[in-house]
């Protein structure tokens, strides 16, 4: 059999059938849900007369407009009359039809990417596909994801299928120790820096190299979730002891003879010695810094000990013209570092930094300082559990006593669906994915960036490398 | 779905690159269950300004843009969020097509999905489409989809790629969902096969629910 890539072997084993020469009829393991991209997916097989053929195998959740503060998780509700439908439209549809729920007051409710890994619903080998670009994230368990619209969340809903455009590949290999105080963030934002906003757009990237395989399950998830932010059509990490170690942590229920055998087909899970890849690039762990953003999109990055970009330097005319347009919006002067720059708000949470990690890495970043005076720091939990989690380990209150606001999770202010938004002007050291004008809210200023650097921030009142900040403690 | 194998009318050019699905329909017009009113957030915040009147200075604005039904746009056009209110939100406001470089991935299949169509053509042409429709003489353009043609003024022309599948679905229309429906027992087969070698694939979401339902 020809060599193949370790997405090759995912998708030859999810074809349903051959359509044409581009496009296959891929199977669906997994399809989750939220109350925003789904609607018009349940209401389109209303209308026609069709069900869904397997809710087994769907999971939904009320994660992008939910409300986040701090009242108990089961007296949660959504004020908002438009959000509260949309929320309300979901238990029905799946109340209706049979699928499993995590709703407005389950303890259990999280963001989609957060709570599918941590109860051990994405398993290595799987396909599992939501309508959220950010989908991406189960890459990090050796599981094919992507985002898909609404229309492909109807087909999956009466299939079990979707119609696939097989994707070319790429492999990216870092090989090097990450320097101190550096972290999956900042590779993956560099990553993204390298690579442009669509440097990866129609490839499924594996990652691969001594720097990948020093990463936690949770750090993987982190690198693979923001991937998207390089165009990339999946993210895929090969499993290991440590995927293995994680996997049988959050799935009780596999066990006996069906834990054997699905050990022995992740083994079986990684590319072939000889398999060709479309691209491939080659980086250096030891290279990269903390990584900023200073702009509207994902790849106007640099170092935190950079300086702002001019464009006049930039010969291409439309980039130009975008560089021109990103420093208009985010309000700052080509030449300026970007450590020193105030913030007036602070995110820490999202599908791509709302885990236990990443609150452990901010709780010990603020110990024994204080969110600087003007500052308004949130700290939203990926999860119920995670939050449960981080008060059982004095996290919580270590963040609440440093001023930090400890809320109830959920997507929040990465999006600004619900009422966590950024005034207009107010600058944002933020822990998520995207820096787009207006994402965080009309007029919001967002530096992408990790949790130390934005847990730094938020005690320094200005973006700071926290490695220096940790060298004076 | 609409089926067409013409669409011709008034370009506007929109030289943004990675112009994303967040700006092309905001957070705030999301809050819905049906499709109802998406051309009111299409593109809002370039549109209106902070106290919800419009910009005179954005093409679609501009009484020559008024009746707009193509744009002429940069590089990694619907980047971003997975939101297919992005496509819906451009067809409510009249857009058939979109010229540009490239299209974000998501979007490309919400886009065909939907039948608004998506015109992929090297970036020297789509600069030269924008100078073009910036001019009253370029503002009104042809795209032949069956023949995979751009044609503006002064004999202005260019071919595209569509893939056979997609140019079939603009030809006659296709119920997506329904056309997979017809492979089910194909479906039924390959389920077979696959839970027999992968047994704890099956079902996941529901018995991880029944394992968190029986610990809580």
């Amino acid at each position: 059999m020809a060599a193949m890539t370790l997405y090759d072997k995912l998708v030859t084993s999810h074809e349903v059938a051959r359509i044409d020469d581009e496009h296959i009829l891929l199977y669906v393991d997994l399809h989750i849900m939220n109350e925003y991209t789904s609607p018009q997916a349940f209401s389109g097989l209303a209308a026609r007369g069709r069900s869904v053929l397997r809710p087994g195998q769907q999971m939904a959740v009320v994660d992008h407009v939910i409300p986040t503060h701090a009242t108990p998780a089961a007296s949660r509700i959504i004020e908002d009359p438009a959000s509260s439908r949309q929320a309300r439209n979901l238990k029905r549809n799946c109340d209706e039809q049979g699928i499993a729920l995590f709703d407005t007051t389950d303890p259990l409710q999280g963001i989609e990417h957060v709570i599918a890994p941590e109860h051990g619903m994405i398993l290595p080998g799987m396909v599992v596909l939501c309508g959220d670009s950010h989908t991406t994230t189960y890459g990090a368990l050796g599981a094919l994801g992507f985002g898909i619209g609404t229309s492909e969340v109807e087909h999956i809903l009466a299939t079990q299928t979707l119609v696939y455009r097989v994707a070319r590949n790429m492999r990216i290999r870092i090989d090097g120790a990450l320097p101190a105080g550096v972290s999956a963030k900042d590779l993956v934002i560099y990553v993204v820096y390298r690579l442009g906003a669509q440097g990866a757009r129609g490839y499924a990237v594996e990652y691969c190299g001594s720097a990948i395989d020093a990463l936690s399950a949770e750090a993987r998830m982190t690198l693979c979730n923001m991937t998207v932010e390089a165009g990339a059509r999946a993210a895929l990490i090969a499993p290991d002891d440590t995927t293995c170690r994680y996997v049988q942590a959050h799935a009780p229920q596999l066990k006996g003879t069906d834990l054997e055998r699905a050990r022995e087909h992740w083994r079986t899970l990684y590319s072939d010695a000889d398999a060709s890849f479309d691209v491939e690039h080659v980086f250096d762990a030891a290279l990269i810094a903390p990584f900023v953003t200073w702009g509207t999109s994902p790849d106007q990055a640099m170092p935190v000990t950079g300086t702002v970009p001019d464009p006049d330097a930039e010969p291409d005319t439309l980039t130009r013209m975008a560089l021109r347009k990103a420093l208009d919006y985010i309000g700052l002067q080509p030449g300026t570092p970007i450590a020193g720059v105030p913030i007036d708000r602070v995110f820490i949470g999202s599908c791509t930094n709302g885990r236990i990690e990443d609150l452990r890495v901010v709780a010990a970043m603020v110990r024994g300082r204080r969110v600087a005076p003007g500052v308004r720091a949130m700290v939203v939990p990926g999860s119920g559990a995670v939050r449960a989690q981080a008060e059982a380990e004095g996290i919580a209150t270590q963040l609440i006593e440093a001023g930090f606001e400890w809320r109830q999770p959920g997507c929040s202010m990465c999006l600004a669906m619900n009422d966590d938004v950024l005034r207009p002007g107010e600058r944002c050291a933020s822990t998520t994915n995207r820096n787009f004008e207006g994402r965080q809210g009309r007029g919001g200023l967002t530096h992408l960036m990790s949790p130390a650097m934005a847990a730094a921030a938020a005690v320094s009142g200005r973006i700071v490398d926290a490695r220096t900040l940790e060298q004076v403690a | 779905m609409n089926t067409f194998s013409i669409i011709k009318g008034i370009a506007a050019p929109l030289p943004l690159s990675n112009l994303d699905t967040d700006q092309i329909m905001p957070k705030q017009f999301l809050r819905i269950i049906d499709k109802a009113g998406l051309d009111q957030g299409l593109l809002y915040d370039l549109r209106f300004d902070e106290a919800g009147s419009p910009r005179d200075d954005f093409v679609l604005n501009q009484p020559a843009y008024a009746n707009t039904s193509i744009l002429v746009a940069g590089p990694n056009f619907g980047c971003g969020s997975s939101r297919e209110h992005a496509v819906w939100g451009l067809q409510q406001y009249g857009i058939r097509a979109v010229i540009a470089p490239s299209f974000g991935e998501i979007f490309f299949f919400n886009a065909l999905n939907n039948g608004l169509l998506l015109v992929a053509l090297p970036a020297h042409q789509v600069d030269a489409l924008l100078q073009c429709v910036a001019q009253s003489v370029g503002r009104e353009i042809e795209i032949d989809v069956m023949a995979g043609q751009v044609r503006a003024a002064e004999s202005w022309q260019a071919t595209f790629e569509l893939s056979a599948r997609h140019r079939q679905m603009f030809a006659q229309g296709q119920d997506m969902v329904g056309a997979s429906l017809q492979q089910l027992d194909e479906i039924a087969q390959y389920e077979a096969r696959h839970w027999a070698r992968y047994p704890w694939m099956k079902d996941v979401a529901q018995r991880v629910r029944a394992r968190l339902d029986a610990t809580t």
